[in-house]
């Protein structure tokens, strides 16, 4: 049977049992949505800003391991998803975006609403197409979506013009792809793991070091299965939080710029580190020659050849998925007799013990102002660290990432390469729509919800109850930190003045809003908007506006060369 | 150091702004790049040459493999390989110095394309040093208009970038 071009989108869209698909009407995407509305098979959940729907769709995939499926138009809808493309580009987020482009004739013409999509999105997608004929339609479909969930996942745009999406041709959905320049490989060489399990057998001071990719790949359990069957020492990545259980005790927390002083100290002295799905990004390893100083033998697993010995040289480079390289390598260990050295790890488990005395995250709570990590820890504690936690870009992230304790992966849901403000609300609704049961917490600042609070209309219509916990400290935090520790307390437009009254701004959407001006009301409002399953609760917590995120590693720095909280 | 290059890539619309974006979004050089389809009508054949530290060129290479209408990458410079490049050069050649161009010309084993009263216009092929020293042997008063190409390489013997 014939059918039209978007009669075919939204086919192939059944096919690939999509879900939700998040979007955003216009010209070019008319027949598009004239194709939705005649079916129920795929719900379309209408945002109010593009850049949310590319977000959604994003928090969506983070929290279930399926590809987010999005829709915009032409010009300004394109652009407006920019942002949320290449936020999703940067943490590897499997992802379609679909686009409707100016009709073919008109291409090239400046045109109403025509951009070169395919042009602006280029370096931030995994890859793209721009549909010129619609037979076309269904086996590019087939390939974005082959192209977004396998290999190193990623965004991948569909720009269909919109006389394409009126043609009509033959529909038949392809049931395989193949892609002849595009092979990666899931297996990694056995040589390689059998020299790397040697290494790790021999390691006298041996770290694991553990990213995204543990994520990625759905191998919490073979990375904790092999941690513990080593002994060894654990540390996850922001994007790795959750792939290790963060309340096991060979667990040392987060590295980088913000990790603690144990992970960090334990990173710089290793003498044989095994990283995994991780791509020693300059937040983690903000000074390659300082790293450099200390000697140690590299074991890097990753599906992506480029991230390995991209800024630090590795000595056993393993390309490959993670699950089936962990796999293999727990297959290695379990066949040879030879155990790791017992006594030199006692010696660097002692030495770790040292630097984790120092408790490099106690911070000093305070009965008049409201600390922003007693509110996490408070979250964490009622909700039995069960919740999935989406956040926004500031100090409020850090504290999210380092007082709430994940010990499973997926529940933590944040923008880390691209540092998005703006990306916790959105992001959360489309975490509360695959969970609908689940508790879902958006830790934000009163920075970061200002770039996309109209989303609090759409929690309004597809009645997502998601608790908008607002550290909200009057500052532009995490900006104002570096410009007091870096540029003489000049605080430099990172006030936030005239800022609304939040509590208020959630009623005017139809949602509760609360305000917490004491650290004695942290509790019962946090029990109250958790006992309000149904309803969306927004939290202001007016939080102390000179905390500052400890420990931290100045950009540049060595990993040792840390600044700690004053009273350590 | 200078590599040459060579890739089979998807011949799409769009694959060659995908390889030199790729090239400015991450700083590499490129001192030239040529491109042309090959006899199978689905793919083109792309020269570059490019310079950068070992750890550089790696990179490049990985980066190259992982575009998606990239379907072969050969690093020419790690093993025995040919290069050559067209050169058409318009030179001023009147009275006396159109027999010393000429000359010239045959000593560079080049060959005069065009002729009219006043000029000449030079073909040359060869390493891009070989045209340099051409370039240098004339005298640049005299030189008119420069056009190269760029190199393109490939593998000597059974080094075969092919599908
Ligand atoms: C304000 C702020 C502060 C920050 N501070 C810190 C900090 O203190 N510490 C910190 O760690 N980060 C911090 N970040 C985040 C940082 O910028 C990076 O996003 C993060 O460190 C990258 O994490 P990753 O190395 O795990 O890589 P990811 O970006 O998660 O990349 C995953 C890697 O795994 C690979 N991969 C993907 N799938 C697979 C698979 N199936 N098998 C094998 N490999 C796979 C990919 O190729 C890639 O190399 C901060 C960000 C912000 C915004
Ligand atoms: C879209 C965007 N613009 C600017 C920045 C730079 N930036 C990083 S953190 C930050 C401050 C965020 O303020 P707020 O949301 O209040 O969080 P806080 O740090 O106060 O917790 C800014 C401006 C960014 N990350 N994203
Ligand atoms: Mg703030």
């Amino acid at each position: 049977m014939e059918m039209t071009g978007a009669e075919i989108v939204i086919r192939c869209l059944q096919e690939e049992e999509v879900e939700y698909l998040f979007g955003y009407p216009g010209g070019a995407v008319l027949f598009i949505y004239d194709e939705l509305y005649k079916q129920d098979k795929v719900k379309h959940v209408l945002v109010r800003h593009e850049q949310a729907a590319i977000h959604a769709a994003d928090g969506y995939a983070r929290s279930t391991d399926k590809v987010g499926v999005a829709l915009v138009t032409s010009g300004p809808g394109a652009t407006n998803a920019v942002t949320g493309i290449a936020t999703a580009y940067m943490d590897s987020i499997p992802m379609v975006v679909i686009s409707g482009q100016v009709p073919t004739s008109y291409i090239g013409e400046d045109a109403f609403q025509e951009v070169d999509t395919v042009g602006i999105t280029r370096p931030c997608v995994k890859h793209n197409f721009l549909v010129k004929d619609v037979k076309d339609i269904a086996s590019t479909m087939k390939k974005a979506f082959y192209l977004a969930k396998s290999g190193r996942p990623g965004p991948v745009l569909v720009d269909i013009p919109k006389d394409v999406s009126a043609q009509k041709t033959e529909f038949s959905y392809p049931s395989s792809v193949q892609i002849r320049s595009y092979n990666p490989s899931q297996h990694g060489d056995i040589g390689a793991i059998r020299q790397a399990a040697q290494l790790l057998l021999n390691a006298k001071r041996p770290m694991i070091y553990a990213g995204g990719g543990v994520v990625l790949s759905s191998a919490a359990s073979q990375l904790t299965e092999l941690t513990r069957l080593l002994g060894f020492p654990v540390t996850n990545t922001l994007m790795g939080l959750g792939g290790y259980p963060a309340t096991d005790k060979q667990f040392l927390g987060m590295l980088g710029m913000h990790g603690t002083l144990e992970a960090n100290m334990a990173m710089q002295q290793c003498d044989v580190l095994l990283a995994v799905g991780a791509r020693f990004d300059d937040r983690v390893i903000g000074n390659v020659a300082h790293f450099a100083q200390n000697p140690r033998k590299i074991i890097h697993i990753d599906i992506d050849p480029s991230s390995i010995s991209k800024r630090v040289k590795v000595d056993v480079p393993i390309v490959g998925d993670v699950a089936h390289v962990l796999g293999d390598l727990l297959a290695v260990l379990h066949s040879t007799r030879q155990q790791p050295d017992a006594q030199a790890l006692a010696a660097w488990w002692a030495q770790i013990a040292d630097w984790r005395s120092k408790n490099s995250l106690t911070y000093r709570n305070s009965d008049e102002l409201i600390k922003p990590q007693y509110v996490i820890e408070t979250l964490y504690e009622l909700t039995g660290g069960d919740a999935f936690v989406t956040s926004d870009v500031g100090q409020h992230q850090m504290w999210a990432a380092q007082y709430y304790k994940f010990d499973q992966p997926r529940r933590w849901i944040n923008s880390g390469g691209l540092g998005t403000m703006g990306f916790g609300l959105p992001a959360a609704m489309g975490v509360q729509l695959a969970h609908p049961g689940a508790t879902v917490a958006c830790v934000t600042g009163e920075g970061s919800i200002q770039m996309n609070i109209q989303e609090l209309s759409t929690c309004k219509q597809f009645r997502l109850p998601i608790k908008v916990i607002a550290l909200n400290n009057r500052y532009l935090g995490m900006v104002r930190q570096w410009q007091e520790f870096f540029h003489g307390n000049r605080y430099s437009e990172s006030y936030m003045d005239a800022l609304p009254n939040f509590a208020k701004l959630a009623e005017a959407y139809g949602h509760v809003g609360l305000c917490i001006e004491k650290p004695s009301d942290v509790r019962p409002a946090l029990e109250e908007a958790l006992a309000r399953k149904n309803e969306l609760v927004f939290l202001d917590f007016r939080t102390d506006s000179t905390e500052n995120v400890y420990p931290m590693v100045p950009g540049g720095k060595g990993l040792s060369e840390v600044i700690l909280a004053e009273d350590l | 150091m200078r590599h040459i290059i060579s890739l089979l890539m998807e011949n799409e619309a769009g694959a060659l702004s995908r390889v030199a974006g790729l090239f400015s979004a991450r700083g590499y050089n490129i001192e030239s790049l040529t491109v042309a389809p090959t006899e199978d009508q689905t793919m083109s054949r792309m020269t570059i040459v490019t310079s950068g530290s070992d750890d550089v060129i790696e990179q490049i290479n990985k980066q190259l493999n992982k575009l998606i209408d990239v379907v072969a990458v050969m690093d020419l410079t790690e093993g025995q390989h040919l290069e050559r490049e067209l050169m058409l050069v318009k030179v001023r050649a009147v009275g006396e110095g159109r027999e010393e161009l000429k000359r010239l010309t045959d000593i560079f084993r080049g060959r005069i394309i065009d002729v009219d009263a006043s000029s000449y216009t030079i073909e040359l092929t060869g390493t891009g040093s070989k045209l340099d020293s051409f370039v240098q042997a004339i005298d640049s008063s005299l030189m008119l208009e420069v056009v190269r190409t760029g190199a393109s390489g490939i593998g000597r013997g059974e080094r075969i970038l092919k599908l």
